[in-house]
């Protein structure tokens, strides 16, 4: 028994190292970064001058907000849909989802950019309509319409994948007990996909609030969100510990967020049960 | 209420997959132009498959996602099996969420990381940093890690433990009992951890964009390094490929899976 | 069944890995037969700054590969990067995030790259073809090296900054055209249209040139001042670019925009709707040179590159390509004779894609009006002109409405989350 248990010690042992040296070693170097000066004494003056952010720190978790709440939106009916379809057609349907979730965000982004730009095929289409010339690139919209377009299959996935497994006997209960539609939907589907909206919202929320590529195309550089800042600071100026302190600030910030969701998420599933 | 659904279902679809058909569509363009079509022409992508710089890169990235891949699952397998069995379940609990950080936060956050890892190391070594294809290697299978601990550890918790127990009591060693009773149960979850990690690498373009050097560019970085300069339009033509190699797998995968589910049903009907 | 296939397709894509790689290196092997040990050369450049042997040009760095294997028996490969401003390529270098062996900046960057011992003093005896360059670069013209006695920089090209619009969009009669007015004025009816450089030092200069200060020597008030300008200038910018501006302008997604003069030669080519003009207030003029960092890999190698770089038919070969104004003494190659052919075809390619392309480059239009260089700053200035850019990049007038619909889902969260505990507390009661 005593040799077993040293084999299972010494299975784990090769990624314990790893991860300690490739996982935790790089968040404390980040945590040094930020606590230091240029000549590598401890100071307070990165987190400090953090305030002068305070107006991309809001702009980002607004735009991120507005995209992740516009995506959920969209994407729940969309999610509910594809639920309903048949076998045959929710096969299709899933691939159609998952293509653009594995074609890179780069392709993605600058393909949506080539579409809105000024003279784009867009614009030119609404010129020939008749409109007035539109700008869409450089306007917060367009940000936001980005992060939407990018990451909105990340958000009908997860939800998509909890209405499959929803026992349909509930909904049938609750059509049975004189329910009508919009009090199923509301009393029941919800509440049952709760586990399904959390993971969606995480997983637009995350990387819309520290994106850089979206902003520096679809935004022409014009709104510097949290991921543009950081990026400025590690490959334009070469201000590490600036760079390291609003890595921090933001790492804690999601952090905290995705704990309180997770305390939602706990307690929505036995609101119904 | 069924037209409703299909029709708000086409219109998502639609709008979802618009940029990409265009991209497509003049990728074949005669003319160098994003807004008027000219007439049907290759000729882009003959450019591509002269452009070595193109080629490079999609070898770098293909190089890096098997040897990075091939590394998380290895360290991943062997990491599950340690959780599974630790001893102390505080250990187990610390080794999961630890393995979580990477994928809980934002890809800048731990591209920075390991950038300040790397760079900070050097500078208390006295040294030229060394960003490279290493580095590479070592963020890549440091962030595909998790998924395959995902994937792999369920297999570990359902597995039966009776039979590694009655192998154990039979007299064959730890080591044997592992590759003759566990691995062959785990395959699935280790090969769809592969999978993953394999495409999660070649997709990557935040961490790579921080850890990398130009010595070592791979496709993401080369398309970025493109759309930062002037684009040239065998990037249209790449990003084309590129597109219809993705789909060409997911329905390879799709098929394969509603023909073995087809299978299964009907063996079971024999029955 | 799923996962057989899954493995097979996995499988083979590994295989089809092993297989590029070995038939890469199976290339490279007949390509280069047995010439020792492959040694790599770092060239670190300005994007779309060199002629790549795109639509059958020169392919200047194939072509140095070529020179070596064959007329030094050496088996070089070039790695060649680029970056989109001095400001990425000191990030990079000086960080240390990468080493390279050659690095072509412009003036003001290898002044302060000199001042902290980063760049090596060159090797003169190699640089044969250093005789070529003309004297406006030689000697104590290089108002960016130290006089020290060594030499730290060979010019690459040389130009001055000038504001691209387009005529198609544009009015004829808009009176700021000549002036940097047409990019600043706030009643502008060109909103949305205009580009602005994405970096410090050119987006500041365009503003201290309209206003009329010294680019080197503003007080802080002065710098403070153009920030101010900039950041009114925001409200009407489409965006903050570099060479994106290609695309941009090519394609009219944007009209007006300040760049270099010989970009706007490329840009033309592709789109004779496009004028130029260098305004009236003055701007910037800049010499962009080739320079060895003193942690290069090669430094020897490094320099035979820049030497290879002056031989006038691979000069000439690279200004056919960047449309870039070059150093070479134009004349002296002349009464030298050896490489008159390439001249006249310079010239030929010139005058072919815009017929005052020599005027704008060499002539009267660029000696018509008062220009400048930039020049390092002292780290006082440097740092004041940082914050000043992240105090400008920082900036932005989001629409009300977004804050409003912020609140609306802020409000909405909040409610769900009292409903939410309330509800439960409730259900908690009833099950007691």
């Amino acid at each position: 028994m005593k040799k077993q248990s040293v084999v299972r010690g010494a299975a784990a042992s090769p990624y314990l190292v790893w991860s300690l040296l490739f996982i935790v070693a790089p968040l404390l170097f980040v945590l040094w970064f930020a606590m230091t000066d240029r000549n590598g004494s401890f100071t307070f003056e990165n987190l400090r001058s953090l305030t002068s952010y305070s107006q991309t720190f809001v702009m980002s978790v607004g735009f991120s907000l507005i995209a992740t709440a516009i995506c959920l939106i969209i994407g729940y009916p969309l999610a509910y849909c594809m639920s309903r379809a048949s076998a045959r057609a929710r096969n299709i349907l899933l691939v159609l989802l998952m293509l653009p979730m594995w074609i890179s965000l780069l392709i993605r982004t600058y393909s949506l950019m080539a579409l809105l730009d000024n003279g784009g095929l867009v614009s030119s289409f609404l010129v020939r309509l008749g409109f007035r010339k539109l700008t869409f690139i450089g306007t917060e919209g367009a940000v936001i319409l980005g992060m939407i377009y990018d990451f909105l299959p990340y958000m009908v996935l997860p939800i998509y994948t909890s209405m499959t497994k929803l026992d349909v006997r509930y909904v049938e209960a609750a059509a049975d007990l004189g329910c009508n539609g919009i009090r199923t939907m509301f009393k029941v589907i919800v509440p049952l996909t709760v586990p399904g909206i959390i993971s969606g919202v995480t997983m637009v929320f995350v990387p819309s609030i520290s994106t850089f590529y979206i902003s520096q195309k679809l935004g022409g550089g014009s709104f510097d969100l949290i991921g543009d800042t950081i990026e400025r600071q590690f490959q334009n100026a070469v201000t590490y510990h600036t760079g390291a302190a609003i890595s921090l600030v933001m790492m804690i910030l999601i952090l905290i967020s995705l704990a309180i969701m997770n305390k939602f998420s706990d307690g929505g599933e036995d609101i119904v049960v | 209420m069924k037209i409703l659904s299909k029709t708000y279902m086409a219109l998502i679809f639609l709008i979802l997959y618009a940029p990409i058909l265009v991209v497509i569509l003049f990728s074949f363009n005669r003319s160098g132009s994003l807004s008027h079509f000219a007439g049907f022409s290759g000729k882009w992508y003959g450019e591509l498959f002269r452009d070595g710089e193109a080629l490079t890169a999609l070898k770098n990235s293909l190089i890096l996602a098997v040897v990075s891949s091939l590394a998380a699952t290895i360290l991943g397998t062997l990491a599950a099996y340690g959780i599974d069995r630790a001893k102390r379940k505080w250990m187990a609990r610390a080794m999961e969420s630890v393995s979580n950080i990477p994928m809980m936060n934002p890809d800048i956050v731990t591209g920075v990381s390991m950038m300040l890892l790397f760079v900070g190391v050097a500078n208390v070594l006295r040294r030229e940093p060394f960003l490279g294809v290493w580095t590479m290697i070592i963020a890549h299978t440091t962030f595909n890690l998790p998924y395959v601990i995902l994937s792999v550890l369920p297999k570990f918790r359902q597995m039966d433990k009776s039979l590694t127990e009655a192998a154990l009591d039979l007299g064959c060693p730890p080591v044997k009992t592992f590759f003759r009773v566990e691995l062959p149960y785990l395959v699935p979850g280790i090969v769809s951890g592969l999978m993953m990690s394999f495409t999660l690498s070649l997709d990557d373009f935040v961490i790579s964009h921080f850890v990398s050097s130009p010595d070592f560019r791979t496709l993401p970085l080369y398309i970025y390094n493109q759309t930062a300069h002037e684009v040239k339009f065998s990037m249209y033509a790449l990003c084309t490929l590129m597109i219809f190699v993705i789909l060409g797998l997911l329905i390879a995968v799709n098929l394969a899976g509603s023909m073995g589910e087809r299978r299964q049903r009907r063996k079971a009907g024999g029955k | 069944m799923m996962k057989r296939i899954l493995s097979v397709l996995l499988l083979s894509a590994m295989a089809a890995v092993f297989c590029l790689s070995l038939a890469s290196c199976g290339k490279n092997a007949g390509s280069t037969p047995a010439q020792g040990k492959q040694e790599t050369l770092y060239v670190y450049n300005w994007g779309e700054y060199i002629s790549d042997g795109f639509d059958g040009t020169v392919n200047v760095n194939k072509e140095f590969e070529k020179y070596c294997r064959e007329e030094l028996g050496r088996n070089v490969k070039v790695n060649y990067s680029t970056f989109s401003s001095n400001e990425d390529m000191y990030a990079k270098v000086s960080s240390g995030a990468a080493i390279y062996d050659v690095l072509i900046p412009s003036d003001y960057m290898i002044q302060r790259m000199i001042a902290e011992g980063r760049l090596r003093p060159l090797n003169m005896e190699v640089m044969e073809n250093y005789r070529y360059i003309s004297d406006d670069f030689k000697g104590e013209n290089v108002y960016y090296e130290p006089q020290d006695g060594n030499t730290y920089s060979i010019p690459y090209f040389y130009g001055m900054i000038g504001v691209i619009y387009n005529s198609a969009i544009v009015e004829e009669d808009e009176e700021a055209i000549g002036s940097w007015k047409l990019m600043f004025d706030p009643e502008t009816d060109y909103r949305g249209d205009i580009l602005q450089f994405n970096n410090s030092r050119d987006a500041f200069g365009t503003a201290l040139y309209y206003l009329g200060y010294d680019v080197n020597e503003a007080t802080e008030a002065q710098w403070r001042e153009a920030l101010d300008l900039l950041k009114g200038q925001k409200e009407i910018v489409q965006g903050y670019v570099m060479d994106e501006i290609f695309n941009k302008m090519k394609s009219g997604s944007a009209a007006i925009a300040a760049y270099y003069a010989g970009d706007f030669l490329s840009m033309y080519e592709d789109n004779d709707d496009l004028a130029f003009f260098y305004p009236k207030e003055g701007t910037n003029s800049y010499v962009d040179a080739m320079c060895v960092p003193s942690n290069a890999y090669s430094p020897e190698l490094a320099e035979l590159y820049i030497n290879f770089m002056c031989r006038p038919d691979i000069a000439f070969a690279n200004a056919a390509y960047t449309y870039y104004a070059s150093p070479l003494d134009l004349d002296y190659i002349e009464t030298d004779g050896e490489y008159l052919e390439e001249l006249a075809e310079y010239r030929a390619v010139m005058e072919e894609v815009h017929e005052d392309a020599m005027e704008i480059l060499y002539g009267d239009m660029a000696s018509g009006v008062p220009s400048s260089a930039y020049l390092n700053l002292s780290d006082e200035r440097l740092t004041l002109l940082n914050d000043l850019w992240e105090e400008l990049k920082v900036e932005s007038s989001i629409g009300r409405g977004i804050y409003i619909l912020c609140g609306i889902i802020l409000a909405a969260l909040i409610a769900l989350a009292v409903y939410h505990i309330v509800r439960r507390r409730r259900w908690a009661k009833l099950y007691d």
